[in-house]
């Protein structure tokens, strides 16, 4: 059987690179005592596979991973059993069964129909923007400055080459503050019902784990991610800098993703990953 | 939550920044105000390959199950941090509480090759601890070290306050408990070091005065301290069975060289090849109890979450229990998909069935390590591996599908000729004949062998100790020389001729068997800029050359000289249990090409009996032989030209 988890990334394990996790996850599966589905032949892996995988320094409240199980219990115990042998840094808030004929086939590909990601980025206490722009609204105006632009276009370097790409479309919206962020988001999702605990699934609330910054500098957008169109929010933060006159320090800004999307096909909306069983 | 001692910023600007942050699977936590020692063990090399170092991981287990004490790691930063830490003055730290190594009351740092010890200036700079043991002050941590380059300490003998020879199990109680002792008492270091070295294994280096003939070699140890012991006792565990086995290791967030659980199924070794110091100082042979061993395999593997475990021993094809616990780790875990990796076994039926159980046979290679191209130069180096074992057992896996071989010699060992040079590039062209013997059908496609080359370093306690040492320059010509064979042969196409760098080695040689005068050329050799000396692409010939220059100290005094049967050594003042009289027996042996039977066949009296344990004592029916001793004890004389 297959099983998809939703998991937080916080604190230290922030350095843990995306492969690296999916390692430490394959090790906590068995430190939990359960048996994964393998590979056959000699050297026998655990199938297991990643959603939008994470750069090194993000945090995140959603990562999600699916896993072949051959031993399971109950999705309330299968949570609390894997949180057991986590590590700080690590914490699973979703354990959904996917069974083999509930339209399997969009399942298997919900991983690869990643649409959208929501992101917080905060800037780090101890940091500074320059320039002498202290206060978070003086951020917020000029970054509704930039966003108001008709075209953002930044110069794109891929390892074979470079090209101009105007990344204002991939960006659905920004907000400052939590209010304001979950009024857009409410626009932007799909009608769905709330999810509930039951044979097959179990959901933990647990508050997010974005940190807190004193200087209460932070911005949240929705941006486009995915193999179809992709946006990475520090990119988004560079072109803001360059755009202000400020001098971008990809150190001094903490990212943190807050959920991933796919998109329903009809309505265009979107639908947060643990929703789509 | 810890606070790590490295900001965001430093952390994202290096490489790998899960090497710095500790909090690994497994880690101990101890609130540092609540134990009376904290020790910081240091494996003097890069992270990956510390982790995977099973002492270390023994010994931060057995410190850690002491209430008292808390044992933290530390690891040499890699040069990007290193770079960072000396720009911005930030010190060295311990992964677990993140402080500084400073702080602490020991760092101890395992010894496991001699090419780190510029890492060791590292470790201790970063640490803004004073390099030199005399600048130290009672603030500054007490330095020590062990594992197998503590047998010769000397060329770093200035670096350190005090050795610990043996095995971590056996003594490291003694020395903290009397620690704890004396720092309530409000005791110097200097009391401490004094008292410290009446325990046995314990070897304080300021207590000795070297004292040198006009040659340059040893004339004496002088004791400068009354009571300090004239030599020092290697210190074991004769119970493996009972002794503490971490069954808890750590599991690292990155990939590490062993990223898998390891299973010490023994120690030491019954065979006495003569080059091999492994073989000599971890005398005698131990096994671990079979029915232990599953209970640590299941315990480890439950513990970590490994999918792979692996045995390690210097001979895994001599535990005499080897077919009952693989047998059993394949049907017990095999099924759960954990991959069990074996060490080179001797090629044989048994190990063809399980190589061909738990690997592909078409991605795997059979490994052989000869050690030397002809027969006569392996009874020299009593290699008992025959060239008809080795054909007879490649024919067998060649048959079972095998197509790839792997070689490992030496070349420069004592005796050798160019016969025996050319012999590597033959054995290597008859194995591939006996691929192309078998018919065509039953064949994988090519045969392919890779003939690795290593240039042989004699290590302390060997019987080749008194031997010379090829010079690079002789080692780069027998190296063209074989390569020029390899061509002649038949099969040459399916030869592969890979070699190690020779500088490397002569260095390896000098500070193997090198003496207290190269303290200072290491502190030199590490200011003109020489770390990660074990790494090809960091190791700089030119620099430690400048620096043996400098202190006009000569390498050929330490490599290329033959050495005196009655020379003292360096390393005499270490007993590590094999006599120098029984190396001295074997390498005149060697000499005359008559090799020693081993342990389980015939006792030899090398020394090691004296731990009262191990193989000395095992019930194995002996034969009786002219110049040994048999299982009852009683001695024949030896040939007279050998005693
Ligand atoms: S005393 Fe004899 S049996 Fe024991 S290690 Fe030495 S040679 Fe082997």
């Amino acid at each position: 059987m297959k099983a998809r988890i939703k998991f937080q990334k916080y604190g230290y394990m922030k350095f843990i690179g995306h492969l690296d996790v999916l390692r430490y996850f394959q090790k906590a599966f068995r430190r939990a005592g359960y048996d994964s589905e393998y590979t056959q032949g000699f050297n026998p892996h655990q199938i297991i596979s990643f959603a939008a995988p994470l750069g090194v320094g993000l945090t995140s409240d959603a990562e999600y991973v699916d896993i072949g199980l051959r031993t399971c219990d109950t999705p309330e115990t299968m949570v609390k059993k894997i949180n057991e042998v986590l590590s700080e840094g690590f914490y699973v808030t979703g354990f959904h069964l996917l069974t083999e004929d509930s339209g399997n086939g969009k399942m298997a590909s919900a991983m690869s129909l990643v649409a959208s990601a929501d992101y917080l980025v905060s800037l780090k206490d101890g940091c500074s923007l320059g320039n002498g722009i202290l206060s978070c609204e003086e951020f917020r105006e000029l970054f509704e400055k930039f966003y108001s632009k008709q075209d953002i276009i930044i110069n794109k370097k891929t390892k074979k080459s470079e090209k101009m790409v105007n990344i204002k479309p991939m960006i659905s919206f920004v907000a400052f503050d939590e209010k304001e962020y979950d009024a857009y988001l409410g626009c932007h999702l799909a009608d769905l019902p709330k999810p509930v605990n039951n044979e097959k699934s179990y959901y933990l609330n647990a508050a997010s784990k974005a940190d807190a910054y004193e200087n209460n500098i932070k911005v949240y957008m929705q941006l486009d991610t995915g193999s179809a169109s992709n946006l990475k929010p520090e990119l988004v933060m560079e072109a803001f800098c360059s755009d202000s006159g400020l001098e971008y320090n990809p150190y001094a800004w903490q990212v943190h993703r807050l959920e991933i999307y796919t998109r329903d096909d009809e309505s265009k909306r979107l639908i947060p990953l643990d929703s789509v069983w | 939550m810890r606070k790590l001692a490295l900001t965001d910023e430093v952390l994202l600007s290096v490489e790998k920044p899960a090497r710095y942050i500790g909090g690994e699977v497994n880690m101990v936590v101890k609130d540092p105000n609540d134990v009376d020692i904290r020790f910081c063990i240091c494996f003097p090399d890069v992270y990956e390959i510390g982790m995977s170092h099973l002492g270390i991981q023994i010994l931060y287990d057995i410190l850690n199950r002491r209430e008292d004490t808390y044992c933290e790691r530390v690891y040499s930063p890699w040069v990007d941090l290193d770079k960072l830490m000396r720009e911005r003055d930030i010190p060295l730290f311990a992964l677990e509480s993140q402080e500084p190594v400073r702080d602490f009351d020991f760092l101890g740092f395992t010894l496991q090759y001699e090419m780190c010890y510029t890492n060791i200036l590292q470790v201790l700079e970063l640490s803004k601890i004073p390099v030199y043991a005399n600048e130290r002050t009672e603030d500054d941590p007490i330095v020590i070290g062990g594992g197998p380059c503590s047998y010769n300490p000397e060329p770093i003998a200035d670096f350190f306050d005090f050795f610990y020879i043996g095995e971590g199990e056996a003594a490291y109680n003694n020395f903290l408990d009397l620690y704890k002792e004396c720092k309530k008492a409000g005791k110097s270091k200097r009391e401490y070091l004094e008292l410290v070295s009446q325990i046995e294994g314990i070897y304080v280096p300021s207590f000795y005065d070297v004292e040198y003939n006009e040659d340059g070699t040893i004339n004496s140890f002088k004791k400068n301290y009354e009571n300090a012991p004239d030599r020092v006792k290697k210190q074991i565990e004769m119970k493996l069975s009972e002794a503490y086995y971490p069954t808890k290791p750590l599991v690292p967030f990155i990939r590490v060289t062993q990223d898998r659980v390891v299973l010490e199924i023994q120690r030491g070794c019954i065979r006495g090849c003569r080059f091999c110091q492994a073989g000599m100082i971890y005398r005698p042979n131990r096994e671990r109890d079979v029915e232990y061993l599953k209970k640590c395999a299941n315990e480890m593997l439950k513990a970590t979450g490994h999918e792979e475990i692996s045995l390690s021993s210097l001979s895994s094809s001599d535990y005499s229990q080897l077919q009952e616990l693989v047998y059993f780790l394949i049907d017990e875990f095999g099924s759960k998909g954990v991959n069990i990796s074996l060490p080179s076994l001797r090629i044989d039926a048994f190990s063809l069935d399980v190589m061909g159980k738990v690997q592909d046979i078409r991605k795997s290679s059979l490994t052989f390590a000869p050690e030397a191209g002809t027969q006569r130069l392996r009874d020299v180096i009593n290699k008992g591996l025959t060239e008809d074992a080795i054909l007879n057992g490649a024919r067998e896996a060649f048959q079972s599908g095998w197509n790839r071989v792997k070689l490992y010699f030496m070349m420069g060992l004592p005796t050798e000729t160019e016969e025996d040079i050319e012999g590597i590039a033959v054995l290597s062209d008859k194995i591939a004949r006996v691929y192309y013997e078998i018919p065509k059908e039953q064949r994988q496609g090519k045969v392919s062998i890779i003939a690795s080359t290593s240039f042989f370093v004699p290590k302390p306690f060997t019987p080749f100790q008194w031997c010379r040492m090829d010079t690079p320059e002789e080692y780069i010509q027998k190296q063209r020389f074989l390569r020029s064979k390899i061509n002649e042969q038949l099969n040459k196409k399916s030869i592969k001729f890979n070699w190690h760098e020779a500088e490397l080695s002569e260095l390896e040689g000098v500070l193997a068997r090198g003496d207290r005068r190269l303290s200072r050329v290491i502190y030199d050799a590490y200011m003109f800029g020489c770390l990660y000396d074990s790494w090809s692409e960091h190791f700089n010939y030119d620099k430690w050359m400048k620096a043996f220059e400098k202190n006009g100290v000569s390498i050929s005094f330490y490599n290329s000289r033959e050495r005196h049967e009655d020379e003292m050594f360096p390393w005499d003042i270490i007993d590590a249990g094999v006599s120098k009289s029984f190396l001295l027996r074997e390498y005149r042996r060697a000499k005359s090409g008559k090799t020693t039977p081993n342990c389980r066949e015939l006792c030899y009296n090398c020394g090691a009996k004296k731990f009262g344990g191990g193989v000395c004592v095992g019930g194995f029916e002996m034969p009786n032989h002219a110049d040994g001793i048999n299982r009852n004890g009683s001695i024949k004389q030896e040939a007279s030209n050998e005693s």
